[in-house]
């Protein structure tokens, strides 16, 4: 119950190709990531629509494989 | 219960209470600390709200995601709107940014005589 912090910004990346990412393992365990993501795609949505759009880009992975990814979206 | 019937009984639960926390554990007893974070700031905003463990039933923690299109508890609705998890509802409590939906949905809160 696990995934790299790459593989988490490769799929962030994949979809938000202009983001900005910061991705922090808060515990060193590979399971509680805080993710900052800064891209144009977010500007003009609510922040329910902005983490549903990670979320989406994620394919699945939140709430699964990765238990806690502490987002922070926003528009350049 | 069938899926049609979860997903009816919980946008009856949204419907008919106006704020509602989807989490894990009881606002007595938070199973999980994400959770905690919501229920405790609701508390800290005296907001009465009706709170639903859905560790008691595997199919209101799933039907919950599908609901709200978002794939974690804990899930917190006003006046029948899907405000967000854990995440949103800080970073808008800090923002004072709750407090003000509150007060514009009407909801008795203690931050009413900051902003009113």
């Amino acid at each position: 119950m696990a995934m790299a912090a790459d593989d988490i910004a490769r799929l962030i990346k994949e979809r938000f190709p202009d983001a900005e990412i910061q991705i922090e393992d808060l515990a060193g365990d590979g399971d509680h990531y805080a993710a900052s993501i800064v891209s144009e795609a977010f500007r003009g949505k609510s922040r329910v629509q902005q983490h549903q759009m990670v979320y989406d880009a994620l394919q699945g992975n939140m709430g699964g494989v990765l238990h806690a990814l502490a987002l922070k979206t926003a528009a350049p | 219960m069938s899926e049609q019937d979860v997903q009816d009984w919980i946008a009856k639960q949204v419907a008919n209470n106006d704020v509602v926390l989807f989490m894990k554990g009881t606002k007595q007893m938070p199973q999980c600390g994400f959770s905690m974070q919501v229920a405790q700031i609701l508390n800290h905003l005296g907001v009465d709200f009706k709170d639903i463990n859905v560790l008691d039933d595997m199919s209101v923690r799933e039907g919950v995601k599908v609901f709200s299109n978002w794939p974690t508890v804990p899930q917190l609705y006003v006046k029948g709107e899907f405000v967000g998890g854990c995440d949103i509802v800080r970073e808008m409590f800090q923002a004072g940014e709750l407090q003000e939906m509150l007060n514009q949905k009407g909801i008795a809160n203690n931050a009413q005589t900051q902003t009113a």
